[in-house]
């Protein structure tokens, strides 16, 4: 029997958190306590920040800025309008942000790809692009849903492990850096959500006919999940907020698919070795079943493997006749978009597989004027007019 | 398959104790398994479950009862299947089955099982990258012959792709090797980080061609910078 997705999402129940009925003891609280006893120092979010609740009710402070991008290796290298939108976003609401040459990746998509790591590297790496972030006085934003998912793995087992700890401590002085952890661990999806106000103020375009799906990443609500972001609102409290929130602040239509739950099939090592179980995932069990249940204008996602995943494995399902053929962005992307930006010189979209224009024109842009700015621009490139594209270049 | 571990009986029972005392030692073992009520939760929400001969649930279990033969199974072949997506963190009894098949895998690692050397095979450009460059999936590994099942899009990538690097307003990214633009410093500090923490000693059990070149390029960096690291190896 086929499943009834409207009355999945018709339930009447909301869920509403009562923080002191929570029998864990905050994560925030356990962070402090060490800086108490001189573990280690906490980075405080910078003001103006903005209150949010958590999975268990829970505030969690999000800057609004101030903030040191720990970029994604995915995004930045696969998919960089996603990395460029995040960029943007901040421009445009006139908030300051450093994008630092100082990091590394969390390098946690090798770790859970192929184990060929252990816990103390991974928070010696965390740790230190968290003490690159305070040395610059800016507070690291997460671009990657497995970076915010991984380090905050790390936090709990640092927290838990006095010897992790130790040996941590040690390398961080062999580099002549403090030890520092975050009073927040923070994704730019949460960033996202809290300006998701400021975005619609923005926005420059009538989105109330898109309609658009949502995967929530895996690694964002499912891995040390207290952290994620629930609104009452928002699904009756009962899925992560964020996302959806962002587009319905937006006046886009969010549709439901049965689906929502799984997983998008990049299973870190698949992905890039055995990616007909990638594929296959992707295909049956997200688009396919999108297109089925709410046949959506666009999918929106909030995490560097799921963007890849969906939009990448819809070519060779194509070429199979399958029923395929949904865009799939971030949701940096989408605001961007909504706020005016360029789908080429700023969203990047010749970057993504599955094709974007009937979307682009349901949204009112004129993509072939826009594309045709950009093949200029890469003309005035190869001429050598211009040596890169800059910022003022991509609002022109 | 499944659940058959008569393909192992040639290994003594003593190296499969061995290996699973190395599992129960990882500090984290204790958080990540707490029983199991056999109640199906992490292989309902499980995407590998789907497609493969494999279940959280007989991993969690087989660990529960100290069942050192069919974890030694389990460690040499299913483990690798996992999407490490986390969803059977949803798991009632707060068990990770996923997070043991992190400590599985990395046993598998550290001891140079053939499975997983067999499990690694093509991937170690993929190490080689990120150890190296600290960044993982850099533009030019966008070629054709290594994605083809995502079409003629990717050739378009890989033939435009200086130009279309520069055509990126935030100004670390306009590499093409890396996936933006890492301090010499900054590498350092995480070659570093590699060699202190035994990750290079992992490497040379699983690779050891990877781990020379990896040594080849760290080691001069690293001494440049004033690393002993004769004093930095692990104790
Ligand atoms: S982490 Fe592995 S075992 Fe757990 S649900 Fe995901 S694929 Fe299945
Ligand atoms: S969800 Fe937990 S308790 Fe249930 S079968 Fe899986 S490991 Fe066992």
């Amino acid at each position: 029997m086929p499943i009834d997705v409207a009355a999945m999402g018709k339930s009447s129940r909301t869920f509403h958190r009562d923080p002191q009925t929570v029998k864990s003891r905050p994560l925030r609280d356990r962070v402090l306590e060490l800086e108490a006893e001189g573990e280690w120092i906490v980075h405080r979010v910078p003001e103006p920040y903005v209150e949010l609740e958590n999975k268990f009710g829970r505030v969690k402070k999000v800057p609004l800025g101030h903030t040191w991008h720990h970029k994604s290796c995915g995004q930045c290298g696969h998919i960089p309008g996603y990395s460029t939108s995040i960029f943007w976003l901040h421009r445009k609401l006139g908030l300051d942000y450093r994008d630092p040459r100082d990091q590394t990746s969390c390098t946690a998509w090798n770790y859970y790809a192929s184990a060929t790591s252990n816990s103390a590297a991974q928070a010696a790496v965390a740790l230190r692009n968290f003490a690159a972030a305070y040395e610059t006085g800016y507070f690291p934003l997460i671009h990657c849903a497995t970076s915010y998912g991984h380090y905050k793995e790390v936090r709990e087992e640092l927290l838990a492990s006095p010897q992790l700890r130790g040996e941590v401590r040690r390398i961080m002085e062999m580099m002549k850096k403090p030890m520092v952890m975050p009073e927040e661990i923070v994704h730019y999806s949460e960033w996202v959500h809290a300006a998701r106000h400021q975005v619609a103020a923005h926005k420059v375009l009538d989105l109330s006919n898109i309609v658009a799906t949502v995967h929530p990443a895996c690694h964002y609500h499912k891995l040390v999940a207290e952290d994620a972001i629930y609104d009452p609102d928002i699904y009756g409290g009962q899925r992560t907020a964020v996302v959806t929130a962002t587009l319905k602040a937006l006046g886009a239509q969010v549709a439901d698919y049965s689906t929502w739950f799984d997983c998008c099939g990049f299973g870190f090592r698949h992905i890039l070795v055995q990616r007909d179980f990638t594929r296959s995932f992707a295909v049956q069990r997200k688009i396919e079943v999108m297109k089925e249940e709410a046949n959506p204008d666009v999918t929106i996602t909030h995490d560097t493997g799921c963007v890849t995943t969906l939009d990448q494995s819809q070519f060779a399902a194509r070429a199979h006749q399958r029923k395929v053929g949904i865009p799939v962005l971030s949701e940096a992307q989408f605001c961007a978009l909504a706020m005016g930006a360029h789908p080429y010189r700023v969203c990047q979209l010749h970057w993504h597989n599955t094709e974007t224009r009937p979307l682009l024109e349901k949204m009112g842009i004129d993509h072939q004027a826009r594309w045709r700015e950009f093949e200029a621009d890469v003309e005035r490139l190869k001429r050598g007019e211009i040596e890169y594209l800059t910022w003022e270049d991509a609002d022109a | 398959m499944g659940c058959e571990t008569s393909k192992y009986a040639a290994v003594s029972y003593e190296e499969k104790l061995r290996l699973f005392e190395q599992v129960k030692g990882d500090e984290r073992f204790a958080h990540y398994l707490y029983g199991c009520y056999e109640c199906g939760v992490c292989v309902a929400v499980c995407p590998s479950a789907r497609f493969y001969d494999f279940s959280p649930r007989w991993i969690a279990q087989a660990l529960a009862r100290e069942d050192a033969d069919l974890v030694y199974k389990f460690m040499n072949e299913d483990v690798w299947d996992c999407s490490q997506c986390f969803s059977c963190d949803k798991c009632p009894r707060k068990n990770s089955p996923g997070g043991l098949i992190t400590i599985l895998r990395e046993v598998a690692v550290r001891n140079g099982l053939k499975s997983a050397k067999d499990a690694l095979e093509g991937y170690g450009r993929i190490i080689y990258k990120i150890m190296s460059t600290g960044t993982q999936v850099a533009p030019d590994m966008l070629q054709p012959a290594a994605f083809p099942d995502w079409g003629p899009h990717v050739k378009e990538i890989s033939e435009n792709l200086q130009w279309w690097r520069r055509a990126l307003p935030p100004e670390t990214l306009h590499t093409t090797e890396t996936s933006w633009d890492v301090s010499e410093q900054t590498l350092r500090e995480l070659y570093l980080i590699w060699h202190v923490t035994g990750v290079m000693e992992m490497i040379k059990e699983v690779d050891e061609g990877l781990h020379m070149i990896l040594m080849d390029v760290m080691e001069e960096k690293l001494e440049e910078a004033g690393f002993d690291l004769e004093a930095t190896e692990e104790d």
